[in-house]
């Protein structure tokens, strides 16, 4: 396993416990090489851990132990005689990185596992941890596609004269740390209901822009409603105010903007919002009053024929 | 191109998103107005940018960029990190300019994006 790998398997929060081989096959101190070859060739490992009378872990012995044995003519030998009894274990309470550590830097090819209680309760192999982290990738991606397949069927699987989802989200005024979650979240939405990337990646543009807007300019904030059906998706964000006291400018002159510098600072406030919106809609209206706020109105249509 | 690649040949440091390294690089983008890299960034894009707040991130995920490259040692928060690691995107740093940057990527084959 090399170092790249252990990164990645540093990533993983499970245990030892959870991925090592339960059923433990053991060989005792008295059992000749003879008997360890056909406990080896019949259960197909490589490797078996010693166990003495009291069944406490007193040894490891390999393929490798019993081919030099082979080699010498030693067959008749005692396990006890031929094992090693250097032992590298892991808990099964440890990380698997832990674990994935330990075989990078004692070359082992595989380690008894004990419990608190000093107790051998598994084996555990490179492999081990190899399924084990493909095992979880393969779950969360079915979690993501059976969300995917059930969303994609709502407008089929509901009956009605029209069907349609909305989505509410709250953007509180300057809240810059949350900002763009609302618009991840409807992205997701449209995603798990099998909309084409790029129709998702222009309703992502237009909601974070105006999310945005409402986060810089909006003295108390606003709503976004997104009300998605079968044919298209429609964006609705409204506030109490300022409102914009230029509107074909705002939507019409690149670089016309009323960003605070500050906020500019940011990287905020290219005069560009209003038209990046309008370049990623099929329809956009938008009224506004000062004093009384603005309302934008977007739509997309979900299939591009 | 993977992220790993352009990692080790730049000598940038890893800030966030180490597990998605094996990604691959589809071109490049360079601005630090965020509306602009809505506008014109593509997925799978690699980010040169000066900026480095909470809403780099979002702009990155929801582009799905391929990682972001934080130039000029700009000061990158602990909870921008955690925010980027939670949403596995790789964010790089260096003590180096855009313009120094941008080059070194140009001369390995990262492309602009038209």
């Amino acid at each position: 396993m090399s170092s790249h790998e252990i990164t990645h398997v540093q990533k993983l929060v499970f245990r030892v416990g959870q991925v090592m081989t339960r059923r433990v096959i053991t060989i005792t101190l008295t059992n000749t090489l003879l008997e360890l070859k056909e406990v080896m060739r019949q259960r197909r490992i490589s490797g078996v851990p010693v166990v003495n009378d009291a069944g406490v872990l007193v040894g490891i012995i390999s393929i490798e132990d019993l081919l030099r044995a082979f080699e010498q003519g030693a067959l008749n030998a005692t396990v006890a005689e031929r094992m090693s009894t250097t032992l590298i274990t892991v808990r099964d309470t440890d990380l698997v990185d832990v674990a994935a550590q330990k075989f990078q830097q004692t070359g082992v090819g595989r380690m008894p596992v004990l419990d608190a209680q000093d107790r051998l309760v598994g084996m555990l192999t490179k492999g081990d941890i190899t399924r084990g982290l493909l095992a979880e990738v393969q779950a969360e991606t079915q979690d993501e596609e059976i969300a995917r397949f059930r969303a994609s069927h709502i407008f089929r699987d509901v009956e009605s004269d029209h069907t349609s989802l909305t989505l509410r989200y709250t953007i509180p005024a300057r809240d810059f740390t949350h900002g763009g979650e609302a618009s991840s979240k409807i992205k997701r939405t449209l995603m798990r209901l099998g909309t084409d990337p790029q129709i998702v990646r222009r309703a992502a543009i237009a909601t974070y822009e105006a999310e945005m807007n409402l986060i810089i300019h909006a003295d108390h904030g606003g709503q976004i409603t997104a009300e998605i059906d079968a044919s298209q998706v429609t964006l609705i964000v409204q506030d109490d105010g300022p409102g914009i006291r230029d509107l074909k400018r705002a939507l019409e002159e690149i670089g016309y903007t009323t960003t605070p510098p500050e906020i500019k600072q940011l990287g905020f406030g290219g005069g560009m919002g209003l038209k990046n919106i309008r370049k990623c809609a099929d329809q956009m209206k938008i009224e506004s009053q000062v004093g009384r706020g603005t309302r934008l109105e977007i739509s997309l249509r979900l299939h591009t024929d | 191109m993977i992220v790993r690649e352009v990692v080790e040949k730049l000598g940038l440091q890893v800030v966030a998103g180490s597990a998605a390294l094996n990604r691959e690089i589809t071109g490049g983008y360079a601005a630090d107005l965020l509306s602009c890299v809505m506008a014109r960034a593509k997925p799978g894009n690699v980010w040169v940018t000066l900026q480095a707040h909470p809403n780099v991130i979002a702009v990155a995920v929801l582009l799905e960029l391929a990682a972001v490259i934080v130039t000029e040692n700009a000061p990158i928060a602990a909870e921008v990190a955690a925010k980027a690691e939670a949403e596995k995107l790789v964010v790089l740093a260096t003590p180096c300019t855009t313009f120094a940057i941008v080059t070194e990527l140009a001369r390995l084959g990262v492309a602009a994006q038209e």
